[in-house]
């Protein structure tokens, strides 16, 4: 089978033939070597680098702090181009494309449900509600890889404390934007739209629980939820929902996206457990995007010592 | 074209998807997670070779050409070698040739069960691919053998269907290229035993 001579079969022909069988991982990658021999290596970081992280207007850091034990964070580069977010497509790369075209403003913020003062913020009025911190968190994916981010942000309970959720109110109920126009991922039924996350009302006033609105000291890129999302550093990453436009005080646990998607795969707590697995693949070790070798979960992604408590008395195998 | 040179060439094509895989590694480079990506890619070209090579039969059969089965056991092979690249990518990167954790992944996860299924039913394909092995076996009981690339390729498939979280859409191609390969089988099968019978009835009718 192997030849005896060297090939030296006619560029043009193989070419041809490659376009006509495997046009697209071809042409990706045909682009891929172009890019290479016509572009220097400093234009090349620009292919790797989308234009909206320049382009992101930056933000008053009030303060700096480290909850990720002194770990460099990961690569912007890698923030802005590896992203689960179906409203912009199933695979990880798209959203750092498609969700250029989304516009975030005006945006507005509706708080409504169990609250003694209901109310809709302008998304400018909400990025001077509280002093904006930057907090370095691990983030965890349930895909088994994590980055570590310099979010910017506030606390969720400073804002719930403006609306004051009454005495009934046991659930926040957190929903993404519903734009077919803009979100070309919600024309598709991969999952029930709009996207809808919730938190217990203790976990949401919990000071870890970030209402997030930037990222290395500049608004949030569109593909990393802009221009206003959650972050729950203790749970897997779907919980930290992106986008949001409503967010509603309610009595009982909320239907949520990924949990009405796949009861038995995506629990409504899903905090970061290397002891429970997903059903289909293991749980307990995680790449770090950017190290080549895989290292171990934490429970509670490393925040147990502040969260743990929260879930005192529960059986976290069963409320997984 | 003659034979040769579409050997060849089938050879350098098969090539091109690791070429390029490698050419992006060492110039933009494969992104955030390369190691998800040479798992992915090594596993999407191993599928799609064992659909080529399975379309092998039936292209001949309906076209007539005599050529494409000249490239099969070429096309098989490589099918096997990105299984196999995958599942070195697999117990390299993904496990760290960690055996407890492997066994433990392979006993539990049914993905990882039926992919493992699949890579390990292609080894004797392989190793029986040689001229010399084809006249050790007979001819017959070779074709016995070779047909378990049937449940390869359906493992194979199944595991890139249980593996994706939500996102079934191309697993569900593979599934329906490879039900029209085995289709086209079934109902070659059928048609050459209905034959049979007639032929069988016409003689009886002569005597």
């Amino acid at each position: 089978m192997l030849f005896r001579k060297p090939p030296d079969v006619r560029p043009s022909e193989i070419t041809d033939q490659a376009l006509y069988l495997n046009r697209r991982k071809f042409l990706a990658g045909a682009g891929a070597l172009a890019g290479a021999a016509v572009i220097g290596g400093s234009r090349l970081l620009e292919i790797v680098t989308p234009s909206t992280v320049a382009q992101a207007a930056t933000l008053a850091v009030a303060s700096r702090t480290d909850y990720a034990g002194g770990e460099k964070p990961t690569l912007l580069k890698d923030i802005t181009n590896y992203n689960n977010f179906y409203e912009f497509g199933t695979d990880k790369y798209s959203p750092a494309t498609g969700a250029k075209q989304l516009r975030t403003r005006p945006w507005t913020l509706v708080v409504e449900g169990l609250v003694k003062r209901p109310k809709t913020y302008d998304i400018d009025t909400l990025l001077k509600l509280a002093p904006l911190e930057e907090r370095t968190y691990r983030h965890r994916c349930v895909e088994g890889w994590s980055m570590v981010i310099p979010w910017l942000g506030f606390p969720l309970g400073t804002l719930l404390r403006q609306v004051e959720p009454t005495g009934d109110a046991k659930f926040v109920e957190f929903t993404t934007l519903y734009d077919p126009k803009q979100m070309p991922g919600e024309r598709t039924n991969v999952l029930e739209w709009p996207y809808v996350e919730g938190l217990r009302l203790d976990e949401a006033l919990h000071p870890l629980a970030l209402l997030t609105v930037g990222l290395y000291g500049a608004e949030l890129p569109n593909q990393d939820g802009a221009p206003l999302r959650l972050v729950v550093p203790w749970k897997y990453g779907f919980k930290s929902i992106k986008s949001i436009v409503k967010l509603r005080l309610v009595n009982t646990q909320p239907a949520t996206t990924w949990y009405k998607s796949a009861p038995t795969e995506y629990g409504f707590y899903s905090n970061v457990n290397p002891e429970v697995d997903h059903p289909r693949w293991s749980q307990a070790r995680e790449r770090r995007i950017g190290e080549f070798l895989k290292r171990k979960t934490l429970p509670f992604n490393g925040y147990g010592d502040q969260v743990a408590g929260l879930y005192a008395g529960m059986d976290l195998r069963k409320n997984f | 074209m003659n034979a040769r040179w579409m050997k060849v060439a089938g050879f350098v094509l098969c090539l091109v998807p690791l070429g390029l895989l490698a050419v992006r590694g060492l110039t933009v480079g494969l992104g955030a997670n390369p190691i998800e990506v040479v798992t992915h890619q090594t596993g999407w070209w191993a599928l799609t070779l064992l659909m080529v090579t399975l379309g092998v039969t039936p292209v001949r059969r309906l076209s007539g050409w005599a050529w494409p089965i000249r490239l099969r056991r070429m096309l098989g092979l490589f099918a096997f070698f990105y299984a196999a690249l995958h599942f070195v990518t697999y117990l390299w990167l993904d496990k760290f040739f960690d055996l407890r954790d492997i066994l433990k992944d392979v006993g539990k996860r049914p993905f990882i069960t039926v992919g493992f299924t699949a890579f390990v039913l292609l080894i004797p394909l392989a190793v029986t691919s040689t001229r010399k092995m084809i006249a050790r076996l007979g001819g017959k009981r070779w074709q016995r053998l070779h047909r378990l690339v049937y449940v390869s390729a359906l493992a194979g498939v199944v595991h890139f269907l249980w593996l994706v979280k939500k996102d079934i859409d191309e697993p569900l191609m593979f599934m329906g290229v490879l039900a029209v390969l085995l289709g086209y089988r079934g109902v070659a099968w059928a048609w050459k035993a209905r034959v049979a019978v007639r032929q069988q009835r016409a003689a009886a009718g002569g005597d």
